[in-house]
């Protein structure tokens, strides 16, 4: 079940940084975001705005600094939609 | 490993840069000539890249009274208004920045930077909720970091999306604070203002503007976007600058908040820090009295942004969204715009080159700011070098022949 949410969210991730990246990515659950993704802050909190559409969720920069990999991410983005 | 080794990226980028023979980012005048123009060793230089937007830092009487202010009170305050105490003209400036605005309080700050830090910070705390557009200027991306509240984006200029994000929110305690910008400082748009206002009234937050580039350059009496739209009513507070259209440093808040004096023994960026020295609050004083009196300065501003932007538009240029004293130049790659920048150096015009991640999408900016003291014929003459520059790079087809 968990498995299969992150599988889901890791894909969305897959997406969103795809669209705002303009090229193709490929993301696991290892990936670190700013080396493997080679994404820079801003392009980071333009992929999380996308993600917050495809989720329909409120991600608060604040809660990115702890963020290294897409698992991490996928696991923040779990996190707020159970409270939610 | 050296404590910088995590920078490298940057210096080989900058490495590039300078290996092209031009660095953007160290930049230096041997003098100032007028707020217009300057001297770079023996070429006499246009200045375009300032934010000088009403060339008052030459001002004769700006610069009288500052030099009085100096000599009657010394070069500086040497400590924070909480410990130190404050001068009769920092006091002097707050009213008069508070009727300018025509609000009950104003606050100085010793930068705008330190105003965006020192009012973001204090405003809103843990568990409330502070909404920026996308394209907030740095030292608002800042002071949502210095506090402690959840920092959420909108898509730049995007009530619809800001009214989205609210929505997402709706049963979240918390309050809600959303922050634009008066005019945008890398492409010179204005935000929707009146349509942030409607969305602010509907589902319920405060509002703030940050009027640093449209205070003394928009609105009928000089007060910046809010006036212009008719929405100053529902701005809960207002931060601006003392370094652009009043030609010198520091920063402000002004607000009708109550209790808005708590904010001098809680924001630390207020508390914590030198105020402006008598010089400097000495001379924006008397710039915002020229504000006030001299309405034909944004006359003349405004006839300069348009003369630039129509002209660059003309030639095929790609400009930002609208006519405002920031006309930026969209480039194609990093390495166009430096061509294009170092050649219009050389050809007597210094403006700004800003590159991404610094630009709204990721592309290079040449970016001006047009004052209201250039000549007609300045302008003219940074028509000229961008149509001759531009030309030489094959970058627009030009019809003018380049000539000396
Ligand atoms: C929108 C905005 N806010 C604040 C600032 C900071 O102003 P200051 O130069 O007075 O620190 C700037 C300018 O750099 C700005 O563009």
């Amino acid at each position: 079940m968990t498995v299969n949410v992150t599988d889901f969210t890791l894909t969305e991730i897959a997406r969103a940084a795809r669209s705002v990246l303009g090229r193709p990515v490929t993301v696991t659950s290892a990936t670190d975001i700013a080396r493997d993704l080679n994404v820079d802050s801003l392009a980071l909190m333009n992929i999380v705005m996308e993600l917050e559409d495809a989720f329909d969720v409120s991600i608060p920069l604040d809660r990115l600094a702890p963020v290294q990999t897409a698992g991490d991410l996928a696991a923040l983005i779990t996190e707020l939609r159970e409270r939610a | 490993m050296g404590l910088l080794d995590r920078h490298r990226g940057y210096r080989d980028a900058y490495d590039a840069i300078r290996a092209s023979g031009a660095d953007p980012f160290n930049v230096r005048f041997d003098e100032m000539l007028s707020p217009t123009e300057g001297r770079m060793g023996a070429r006499r230089v246009i200045i375009l890249g300032a934010n000088n937007y009403l060339g008052l830092t030459f001002d004769p009487a700006c610069v009288e009274d500052s030099v009085k202010a100096v000599r009657a009170w010394g070069t500086g305050t040497t400590g924070s208004r909480i410990a130190n105490g404050s001068l009769d003209a920092h006091l002097k400036m707050e009213q008069a920045l508070a009727r300018f605005f025509g609000r009950r309080h104003a606050m100085l700050f010793t930068t705008g930077y330190q105003a965006n830090l020192g009012v973001l910070s204090a405003l809103v705390g843990r568990g409330d909720h502070l909404i920026l557009d996308a394209d907030s200027h740095a030292s608002i991306y800042d002071g949502a970091r210095l506090g402690h509240a959840e920092v959420i984006r909108f898509r730049h200029n995007d009530p619809d999306d800001l009214y989205k994000r609210l929505r997402r929110l709706e049963g979240v305690p918390g309050e809600r604070l959303i922050v634009v910008e008066g005019i945008y400082s890398m492409l010179g748009d204005t935000a929707p203002l009146k349509e942030i206002a409607a969305v602010k009234r509907e589902l319920g937050a405060h509002l703030l503007v940050d009027e640093a580039h449209s205070m003394g350059v928009l609105g009928d009496r000089g007060r910046g976007l809010a006036e212009l739209v008719g929405v100053e009513a529902d701005v809960d507070f207002i931060v601006g600058t003392m370094s652009k259209s009043l030609g010198a440093i520091g920063g402000f808040c002004v607000s009708d908040a109550e209790d808005f004096d708590l904010l001098r023994v809680v924001s630390r960026p207020y508390m914590f820090t030198a105020s402006l020295p008598p010089g400097v609050v000495a001379s924006t004083l008397t710039a915002l009295g020229r504000i006030e009196q001299d309405a034909a300065l944004r006359a003349k501003l405004a006839a300069n942004a348009m003369r630039l932007y129509d002209g660059l538009n003309a030639m095929g240029f790609e400009t930002g969204p609208q006519p405002t004293p920031i006309v930026a130049v969209a480039m194609a790659d990093p390495a166009s715009a430096l061509a294009m920048w170092n050649g219009l150096l050389e050809a007597g015009v210094y403006l700004n080159l800003a590159l991404p991640p610094a630009t709204p999408d990721s592309r290079p900016l040449l970016r001006s700011s047009v004052s209201a003291v250039h000549t007609p014929e300045q302008i003219d003459a940074v028509l000229f070098a961008f149509a001759a520059v531009g030309g030489a790079l094959g970058l627009v087809r030009t019809p003018q022949r380049v000539s000396a």
